[in-house]
């Protein structure tokens, strides 16, 4: 008993050290995710790729977090500027606010946001043209269809969103123009973005209807177009990270967002001092939005399309191809 | 020995016992802590330190415990007239609505009368999502424990509905209002302790603390000490020996559960009003439900409900803490120690009241030898 108040009261005078002092690292990069989770095979696994891919470098450790509501937002990043962290990096649509709120209280922290744009001399905002990189999918689908029917399933019904739909539809009307589109949106709150089940239904209802390939710009709930996919004996379009082995055969390809080289960039920046606030955006001519090509696909995408694909590319990136963007798609506090 | 409850002296029925599953709880959460691979006494460290540890961390605790005084209190309230309130969640999300409203209709051209109007635009929002399933039980006999939590849904889905329409930030891609006009808010802990020259950490602890001890008191005189408060015990209590008595228990039950709803309405105070200063989609965050927990745990007594409270502020925000500094230990690990304090403090009470009876005679036999 002795012993164990003894344990006691050395444990209680170890905790009043700051925690992080006992970690003997000087630089401290904190990741904050999006609801959805770490693991979300999408858009958060690719920021923790981006960050795991720094530590392997630069054997440098982050600290990383995952919020479950909407009002975590602010309290973790909070939490980390208290610790001094030497840069936050949060990624996801709905830091915009709390990460304005909490860089003004704490002005000598660098943050870096990610899909949102916040015009603070301490943050970094990084945007990302996801319609470019849609519409190159999109011109594969319309390449691919056999129906002439199309699908769209978005997580939030948020411009952000909008911006993937419009340079989809964009890249089917630039090889085709006789394909009709079914959409749907999962949903209208932040709970959109991880509700497979639903957008499973979705996608159900509409290879019912005829729709033969599905784009879903939906995070973690995409995952359930694809086994819907898989199910149905179609085809889905992955978004963000590279989908096409998770249900190898019925990926048709997946739209990269290169959030893990965004988050990467910016730790590595944060670390040689080379890191500037600001709006960058990253579109096809940075390599930021691509289309995922892997052995998974490799037998659904011919040399003639990826000649096609190639063709469009170059005359994005040249200004001939102006792809079109949605108002109010960078949502700026 | 008789099975038969002894009486035992007042300290130790509210205080030791309590504690006694309080340690149990805390016992069996470190059996768990160690199968994880960690150290439990270390980690009860840091579930400490990040409750009490430095002056941010105590505002931080006292924020959360003010969100379950007001919940854990709407639920004793209308239990206290025989009705379970499972919407406080709900009456939550439309007292934020009420203060909302409020606070853009009048915040531009007064700002404290704004706040005012806000306080009462919450108790009155929330206590009129309470009043229709509370006629319904009422008179139609509809039972309240289904009706609330269905309207836990419509309200979740009415705040989604005016928060990606009418009141969403413009511009903004987030279910989530505008902000407040400048200097509407209740004033922080830290401004307050500035006021009068004591420098506090600045944390989210806001006037609505001192508001939540207040309708902790006025819940306990409206109960202890009033002719309705008494009509509804006795409701509570044998809702047939009421009537008989002459008590319209109709009336009775639709304003506990408005007082109830009320109660609950004021949670966005603090989190609204306090905190956020903007209304979000999912503000109540499940603290609606905790409130049930805490008013059990706190024996449905004004006091109780005030301490359990605060231990819950202690496991949210040391439990928040813990999850942050031991990466092994998740926040689904933090829900089991909540869960487990429920369990022991408030599901199993008696546990040990047995045992401390028998020593306590044992005591107090040999006392008189």
């Amino acid at each position: 008993m002795k012993y164990i108040v003894a344990k006691m009261v050395a444990v209680i005078a170890v905790c009043l050290v700051p925690a992080f002092s006992a970690v003997g690292q000087s630089f401290k990069p904190v990741l904050l995710y999006d609801i959805g989770g770490k693991f979300d095979k999408s858009f958060n696994e690719a920021a923790f790729r981006g960050a795991e891919r720094f530590n392997k470098d630069t054997g440098i450790s982050f600290r990383d977090f995952e919020p479950n509501s909407e009002t975590q937002y602010e309290q973790a990043l909070k939490r980390f500027a208290r610790r001094k962290a030497d840069i936050i990096v949060a990624v996801g649509v709905g830091y915009s606010v709390a990460v304005r709120n909490v860089a003004k209280r704490y002005p000598d922290i660098k943050f870096t946001v990610i899909d949102a744009v916040i015009d603070l001399p301490n943050v970094q905002s990084i945007t990302f043209k996801e319609n470019e990189g849609s519409f190159l999918v999109g011109m594969i689908a319309g390449m691919s269809t056999k129906t002439g029917k199309l699908g769209f399933i978005g997580g939030m019904d948020i411009p952000l969103i909008d911006r993937f739909k419009v340079g989809y539809k964009q890249g089917v009307a630039f090889v085709r123009d006789d394909v009709s589109f079914i959409e749907n949106y999962v949903g209208t709150t932040p709970a959109a973005w991880n509700d497979p089940i639903k957008a499973a239904e979705m996608a159900r209802s509409q290879y019912a209807r005829g729709v033969d390939i599905i784009f879903s710009a939906a995070g973690p709930s995409g995952l359930g177009v694809i086994n819907a996919a898989k199910d149905s004996n179609a085809l889905a379009i992955g978004v963000d990270s590279n989908q096409n082995h998770v249900q190898s055969g019925y990926v048709l390809t997946s739209m990269l967002k290169r959030v893990d080289l965004a988050v990467e960039q910016a730790m590595n920046s944060a670390k040689d001092g080379t890191w500037a606030p600001g709006h960058r955006v990253m579109g096809l001519p940075e390599g930021g939005v691509d289309y995922a090509l892997d052995e998974h696909n490799a037998p659904l995408i011919s040399e003639a399309m990826k000649a096609r694909l190639e063709d469009a590319r170059a005359k994005i990136i040249a200004g001939e191809i102006i792809v079109d963007d949605v108002e109010g798609g960078n949502s700026g506090h | 020995m008789s099975g038969g409850p002894t009486k035992l002296p007042g300290i130790l029925e509210s205080v030791l016992i309590p504690f006694l599953n309080i340690l149990v709880a805390l016992f069996v959460s470190g059996l768990v802590v160690l199968a994880l691979g960690e150290d439990p006494f270390f980690a009860l460290g840091l579930l400490i330190e990040g409750a009490f540890g430095y002056q941010e961390a105590i505002g931080y605790t006292f924020y959360y415990a003010t969100n379950f005084i007001f919940t854990g209190l709407a639920v004793s309230v209308a239990f206290h007239a025989g009705h379970f309130n499972i919407g406080g969640e709900g009456q939550a999300m439309l007292g934020g609505l009420g203060l909302t409203l409020a606070v853009f209709w009048l915040g531009d051209t007064a700002p404290v009368l704004s706040v005012i109007v806000a306080i009462f635009g919450a108790a009155l929002f929330g206590a009129g999502w309470a009043f229709i399933p509370a006629w319904l039980q009422a008179y139609r006999g509809s039972h309240v424990v289904i009706t609330t939590i269905m309207f836990n849904f419509i309200a979740s889905a009415l705040l989604a509905y005016l928060l990606v329409g009418p009141l969403q930030r413009p511009g903004g891609q987030m279910p989530e209002s505008s902000d407040f006009p400048e200097g509407v808010g209740l004033m922080q802990f830290h401004e307050l302790m500035e006021a009068v020259g004591i420098n506090f950490e600045q944390s989210p602890l806001n006037l609505s603390f001192l508001i939540a001890l207040i309708a902790a008191a006025s819940v306990w005189f409206m109960l202890a000490r009033t002719r309705f408060g008494y009509e509804m015990r006795v409701t509570g209590q044998n809702s047939d020996a009421a009537r008989f008595a002459g008590v319209s228990v109709p009336r009775v039950t639709v304003i506990a559960l408005m007082m109830s709803g009320a109660l609950a309405g004021m949670m966005g105070l603090n989190e609204l009003l306090g905190e956020q200063l903007r209304l979000i989609g999912n503000f109540t965050l499940g603290y609606g439900f905790v409130g049930i927990a805490v008013a059990f745990m706190g024996r449905n007594h004004p006091l109780g409900i005030v301490l359990a409270a605060i231990l819950f502020g202690i496991l949210y925000q040391g439990g928040a803490e813990l999850a942050f500094e031991m990466p092994n230990i998740t926040r689904d690990l933090i829900v089991v120690i909540q869960g487990l304090v429920i369990l022991f403090a408030g599901g199993m009470p008696y546990l040990f009241r047995r045992p401390v009876a028998a020593l306590y005679s044992r005591f107090a036999l040999k006392g008189e030898r």
